[in-house]
């Protein structure tokens, strides 16, 4: 649904409701479902990379020091991550925070 | 133009459905669709017909692979009965929304319980509002001729929309009758190859059946009820093509003595038949009966019912099926619902008749009709329906 422009017409939409194009859920914003987000104190983190592996939806990205950080445009604030970093360091703060 | 043939009418519909040249037949036997699958399985086996016969392990997965094999593009058929298609329900859904062009022959049997193997419409009536296409077959001729309509609809490309043609079970997929085979050639000249709208192809990937959120699901759901409304001038389209290929012209609601009639019977599948040897003997005593038989259930015919109405007192709606605590059989339901708005709209009277293959006679008919046209005008108003033959 993500590349359908949004609130299409009935007949803006293509037969069998079929999406034509490949990869358009990366356009779909879900971060917007979050209530919590994952707040990481990067003077604890090892590096590890154990948020990246277990984040459902691959929301976690590597930055360019070498820290793990979630993608607030995916994130849904599951708190995954934050159940099972190693040393703590990622907390699930409240968005009106 | 071939001569007739007597042949089982479940046997000339798989030899129907062979001579459309299909890619992928996906089933699992359940009485009495049993012939058509496993004359199907004999002409695969036997090399004469070239196609995929995927012997599934239930009717859900048919379902599930007839829409996959039609996603990807193949011309797909499954075949099934009574609780074969409660068992797929799910499914059914999916092939009509997902616009996939599958065609299913379904032989109409009575759903359990008590337990049942013969013929009412209790099961087509379950997945009434599934979005498929579909049509009665009266006789077997009808069966043979309508198989390569339900193709030809089906993969239209201004429809797109899987078709069931209904056969009663027994009454009608079991019986040997005169059935006059197309040609090969002719199937060629109405039938074009099948060529998807969307389909799976690794070199142009395409998602379907994917999720839809609340802000777009109300807008598919319109397109998809606008496709099936819009699929009718397709339909009229492809009987006439039809018709002048094979010289049988058919029609959404067919008409018989309905010169000056004022009480038509109105009457869907095998039953019909049976109908029209009452309206003889009607006829020849001088009543001013006719018949009605309503060939096309999904999309429904609005407008023609409304013509066809004209001038008529009193329609006797022959149900062979039961809706529970509700307002007569379900064709009764709609019949009194698409004549709402019309002036001088006849009484609609409704019997419910020959459940599970209960035997109904042409005399039965004609006591019905006595019946119905003998109430008072307050028992006409006051009976919504009456389920016939029932012992008190």
């Amino acid at each position: 649904m993500a590349k359908i422009k949004p609130e299409p017409t009935w007949k803006e939409l293509e037969t069998g409701f079929v999406i034509s194009e490949p990869g358009t859920a990366r356009d779909y914003k879900t971060g917007d479902w979050r209530s919590l987000r994952p707040v990481v104190n990067e003077s604890q983190c090892i590096k590890c990379g154990i948020c990246y592996i277990f984040c459902p939806d691959m929301s976690i990205v590597k930055t360019a020091e070498g820290y793990f950080q979630a993608d607030l445009y995916f994130c849904k604030g599951c708190g995954i991550c934050a159940a099972e970093c190693f040393t703590g360091c990622i907390t699930m703060v409240p968005e009106e925070e | 133009m071939a001569k007739k043939r007597g042949v089982e009418v479940s046997i000339a519909a798989a030899d129907a459905i062979g001579m459309t040249n299909v890619d992928v037949v996906a089933a699992y036997p359940i009485t009495p669709q049993t012939h058509i699958v496993e004359h199907l399985a004999d002409l695969v086996a036997s090399g004469e017909l070239d196609a995929e016969f995927v012997p599934v392990e239930s009717e859900h997965s048919a379902m599930s692979v007839a829409c996959g094999s039609s996603g990807a593009g193949a011309r797909t058929f499954t075949c099934t009965s009574s609780q074969g298609l409660a068992l797929m329900n799910e499914i059914v859904f999916l092939a009509a929304s997902m616009r996939l062009p599958i065609v299913m022959i379904l032989a109409n049997r009575s759903l359990s319980g008590p337990l049942s193997i013969w013929n009412d419409h209790s099961d087509v009536m379950s997945i009434r509002d599934t979005g498929w296409i579909q049509i009665f077959a009266e006789n077997g001729q009808e069966v043979f001729d309508n198989v390569f309509f339900a193709f030809k609809v089906a993969e239209d490309k201004n429809v797109s929309l899987p078709v069931i043609v209904n056969i009663d079970g027994f009454g009608l997929s079991h019986m040997i009758e005169p059935i006059e085979y197309w040609e090969q050639e002719m199937v060629k000249q109405y039938l074009p190859d099948f060529e998807p709208i969307n389909r799976l192809d690794p070199d142009h990937p395409v998602t379907m059946g994917a999720l839809g959120m609340p802000d777009v699901f109300t807008e598919a759901k319109k397109a998809q009820n606008e496709a099936l409304i819009h699929s009718k001038p397709e339909i009229l389209k492809a009987w006439k093509d039809m018709g002048d290929i094979c010289g049988r012209y058919y029609k959404p609601i067919e008409t018989y003595k309905m010169d000056s009639a004022k009480v038509a019977f109105l009457t869907m599948g095998s039953t019909g038949e049976t109908v029209s040897l009452a309206i003889d003997d009607l006829r020849e005593q001088g009543k001013a009966a006719g018949q009605l038989k309503l060939r096309l259930w999904r999309p429904f015919p609005f407008e023609e019912l409304a013509e066809a109405v004209k001038g008529l007192d009193q329609i006797i709606v022959i149900d062979r099926a039961i809706s529970f605590g509700g307002p007569g059989g379900p064709v009764a339901s709609e019949i009194r619902n698409a004549l709402y708005h019309q002036d001088n709209m006849p009484y609609v009277t409704n019997y419910v008749c020959s459940l599970a293959g209960r035997d109904i006679t042409a005399d039965d008919f004609i006591t019905i009709y006595e019946e119905a046209t003998s109430a008072s005008e307050e028992e006409l108003k006051r009976n919504d329906y009456t389920i016939y033959g029932v012992r008190v």
